[in-house]
């Protein structure tokens, strides 16, 4: 059976990377005795795959793991088994059944099933907050084109990130965004969070704003109407 | 909205955690590591690997240590391992003291620092712990504002190079007097006394302690030692080194410490036996761990278990000098081999004499294909086999490759090292024609279909050192020149082999090796290089990419220390050791006869066959009180 697992990840683990995590859990599966299903060959290993990577520094609500297990007993007893053994700083928040494959059809696995993330941007420094800005997220959304430099393989490119900004706006004093989290067009947080610094004259001291991973989506509608729907919902409790 | 907790409550602020390599290194709070209230704890140690994180984390005697302390209730021991030049530069610009992963409090603070010294490229590496923690280099400097500064493990077997860096060296094993010293410690605060009557107290009240501070040197004019006595009364002469007896019921980490970033020993690791019964002439571990001491089966079994089942890993491995000397290691490994399967977990076998239960064993636990099989003759013919004492002969070593042959590896890695005493050119062709044999042997044995690919052969040879409490301690160590030119031999005479192209030949960095001789063979003077050499910028000496050689040499020569005096010297019988001082165990007299043994090319059997008169018995078990082989009962 294949299980899908969220979990959040902060406080000083921020500092852990994306292969410390994996590394992390093939352990802590182990330690908390959960049947994983390995590979077959000469050197079998778990069989496991991560949505999308988190970069260092930041916190998350939404990280997903899936994994394959030969033997269960339910939901909550494997949540409990995993919580037990996490440190500070990771907590497992929910274990889903994944349902199996309808036959003929390709099986999606979480990594490549993301299609957008949930951020919210808080300033680090106490008393600081977005607060006042609410008025422009309007604005901001309302440009044509809102340009961004992007790393890739070649080199930087200029590019248009505003048809990949799907939501923003103020909320408790954090920046919120729904943006495109997709292999093709995966915006970084910090390229949103600048435009709109930018756009609202602000600046902010270096490493002076947190990130928070709020939520991993799938697109379960139509290229016409896309519905996306946390990760976690394409699982059932078990 | 709810949001998760990103409050900084580490030493180093986000800002700088971000922008250095492996964060990870300084954040603490890994898997099974141990958090204490220090409100409820009388004392503060600190335990200090002088080296990088990956590194420091792999060290079997940390986690033991950590363990121990940690059991006792009035102890919290926390880790510190030297930041990478990237963060130590930044420490140094910001003024951020040097901090304990667990508690992230200043080293400062705490009532003990403790250093494990296991190799002597590390030496820097301990100023800039101290240096960044705020304590003064010298022991001579310090108050009673800082903690007490510690230094235990095989260097401490001869501490002088460092002495004066350190307030006080436990030599031996850690398991048995620290809860004396700790005790100590703690009467002699209640009692109001000061750093100075805790260390005098030590030096005479717990077994093991070596406080330099209290000892004298005086020089003949050769340079040599002339004298190396207590300065007062009370304080021994001689320091006999600790150690355990009943390995079974010593204090080990079930559930270690394990890194989030990848260390370099990621694996479970399972101590069978310390000391080895082989007395290679060249061994300083072989010597200075005697005798050896096995651990029951049983007790075996129980901690592999509870170890894979406290952390989860998915690998173990065995860890001795020689695990085919433990008595009962096919036992063992059958029952490894068992769980393993179950448990889907690897068995790593290292230091396995390759012989036909061994390949077994390996090719049901390995990849025949990916890996290679390891041997360590040592020296290139059976005559410098015997000087050094190492059993192994040619006949074996072509035994064992024919059989890995046809169990179808095709990968063979060979250990030498150059500039053994009374080598001859002869021997050191010996390592390519050894090496060339093998080769051909590969070609007799397999026949083309059955082939695995082309065989491989990679010799490897380093530079022999000479080290404390060895027979060859006596011994003179080559030049930088004749190391190279041995190297520059070896390469030559691979090349003049038939078989050549199959034949990979690597070789150590020469310079390195000079300065290792130097601190292995040192007295209290050159502490004095190793402090300039660390005012000159010269860290992580044991990295190829930080060793500054030119460095060195500049600081030896502006304190007027010649390195041949240390390494090239021939010794002579009477002269006094910088760490005579020491009781290790065995003694000077049958060192000694070894040497002369050596000489003449002559073997001595190992400790199961017949006593050799080490010395070593006299603590009383191990295997100078098993039944000898043959002999009566």
């Amino acid at each position: 059976m294949k299980v899908r697992i969220k979990f959040s990840k902060y406080g000083a683990l921020r500092f852990i990377g994306h292969l410390d995590v994996m590394r992390f859990f093939q352990k802590a599966l182990r330690r908390a005795g959960i049947d994983v299903a390995y590979t077959t060959g000469f050197s079998p290993h778990q069989i496991m795959t991560f949505a999308s990577p988190l970069g260092m520094g930041l916190c998350s609500l939404g990280e997903y793991m899936d994994i394959e297990v030969c033997s269960w007993q339910s939901s909550e007893d494997m949540k409990r088994r995993l919580q037990a053994v996490c440190p500070a700083g990771i907590d497992i928040l929910s274990v889903r059944a994944l349902p199996d494959p309808v036959p003929n059809r390709k099986v999606i696995s979480a990594m490549a099933s993301v299609a957008a993330a949930s951020y919210a941007v808080v300033w680090k420094e106490d008393g600081r907050s977005f607060d006042g800005c609410q008025e422009l997220t309007q604005g901001f959304l309302a440009q044509e084109e809102i340009g961004a430099l992007k790393e890739t393989k070649q080199g930087t490119t200029k590019v248009n990130i505003r048809p990949g900004i799907y939501e923003l706006r103020v909320e408790d004093g954090a920046l919120v965004f729904l943006v495109d989290a997709s292999s093709s067009g995966n915006i970084k947080p910090s390229l949103v969070t600048e435009a709109f610094l930018d756009f609202a004259g602000l600046s902010v001291p270096k490493d002076g704003l947190q990130y928070i991973r709020l939520e991993i989506y799938t697109d379960q509608g139509s290229p016409d109407q896309p519905r996306l729907v946390p990760l976690e919902e394409m699982g059932v409790l078990f | 909205m709810q949001l998760p907790d990103f409050k900084n409550r580490l030493a180093l602020p986000d800002r700088i955690l971000l922008s250095v390599d492996k964060p990870a290194r300084y954040i603490g709070g890994e898997v099974n590591a141990v958090y204490k209230d220090p409100e409820r704890v009388n004392i503060r140690f600190v335990m200090c690997f002088p080296d990088v994180y990956e590194i420091g984390m792999s060290h079997l005697g940390i986690q033991i240590l950590y363990e121990m302390f940690n059991r006792y209730e009035d102890v919290w021991c926390e880790r510190v391992y030297s930041p990478w030049t990237d963060l130590d530069r930044i420490m140094r610009e910001e003024k951020i003291p040097l901090f304990a992963l667990e508690s992230q409090d200043p080293v400062r603070e705490f009532d003990f620092l403790g250093i494990t010294l296991q190799y002597e490229m590390c030496y820097t590496n301990i100023l800039q712990i101290l240096d960044l923690a705020g304590i003064p280099l010298l022991s001579k400097d310090r108050g009673d504002d800082v903690p007490i500064v510690i230094g235990g493990g095989p260097c401490s077997y001869n501490p002088e190079p460092i002495a004066p860096f350190f307030d006080l060296f436990y030599v031996g094993e850690g398991e048995t007097a620290y809860r004396q010293l700790l005790d100590l410690y703690k009467e002699n605060r209640a009692a109001g006394g000061d750093r100075n009557s805790f260390l005098r107290r030590a030096a005479r009240e717990v077994p093991g302690m070596y406080v330099p501070s209290l000892y004298e040197v005086t020089y003949h004019k050769d340079g040599t030692i002339a004298s190396f006595l207590p300065k007062e009364p009370g304080v021994p002469e001689k320091v006999r080194k600790e150690i355990v007896m009943d390995l079974d019921s010593a204090p080990y980490p079930e559930k270690p410490v394990i890194a989030y970033t990848k260390a370099v020993q990621d694996r479970v690791v399972l101590e069978i036996q310390r000391g080895c019964i082989r007395g290679c002439r060249f061994c300083q571990a072989g010597q200075i761990y005697r005798p050896v001491r096995e651990k029951r089966l049983e007790t075996l079994k129980r901690t592999a278990l509870a170890m894979l089942e406290g952390t989860g890993q998915e690998e173990i491995s065995l860890n001795s000098l020689s695990s085919s000397d433990y008595s009962h290691l096919e036992e063992l490994v059958d029952f490894l081999m068992e769980t393993c399967r179950e448990k889907k977990v690897n068995i790593s076998l290292p230091s396995l004499r390759i012989d036909a239960f061994s390949l077994d064993v390996m090719g049901k636990v390995q990849d025949v294909k990916k890996s290679s099989l390891t041997f360590a003759p040592e020296a290139g013919s059976q005559r410098l086999r015997d000087v050094i004492n190492k059993g192994l002969t040619e006949e074996a070593i072509l035994q064992g490759a024919a059989l890995a042959f046809a169990g179808g590896w095709s990968r063979v890695k060979l250990y030498f090292m150059l500039g053994l005493p009374t080598e001859t050119e002869e021997d050191i062709r010996g390592i390519a024609e050894l090496c060339n044999k093998i080769v051909a042997l590969y070609y007799e044995t397999v026949p083309k279909e059955k082939r695995n690919g082309p065989v491989q052969i990679v010799a490897s040879t380093s530079f022999f050192i000479p080290k404390p409490f060895t027979p060859f301690q006596w011994a003179p160590m080559c030049t930088r020149e004749e190391f190279l030119q041995k190297a520059g031999l070896t390469r030559h005479a691979v090349h003049e082999q038939l078989n050549q192209k199959r034949i990979k030949y690597n070789w150590h960095e020469a310079d390195v090796s000079v300065l290792e001789g130097v601190f292995a063979r040192g007295d209290r003077r050159v502490a004095q290089v190793i402090l300039r050499a660390y005012q000159k910028g010269c860290l992580y000496d044991a990295w190829a990419e930080t060793f500054r050689y030119d460095l060195w040499l500049a600081a030896f020569e502006e304190c007027q220390i010649d390195i041949g005096f240390y390494t090239a010297r021939e010794r002579g019988k009477e002269e006094i050791f910088p760490w005579d001082f020491l009781d290790c165990g065995v003694n000077k007299a049958y060192l000694w006869r070894e040497w002369e043994r050596a000489q003449r090319a002559e073997v001595s059997p190992n400790c199961r066959q017949s006593c050799q008169g080490c010395g070593a018995a006299r603590f009383g078990g191990g295997v100078c009180f098993e039944a000898k082989e043959g002999a009566a009962g």
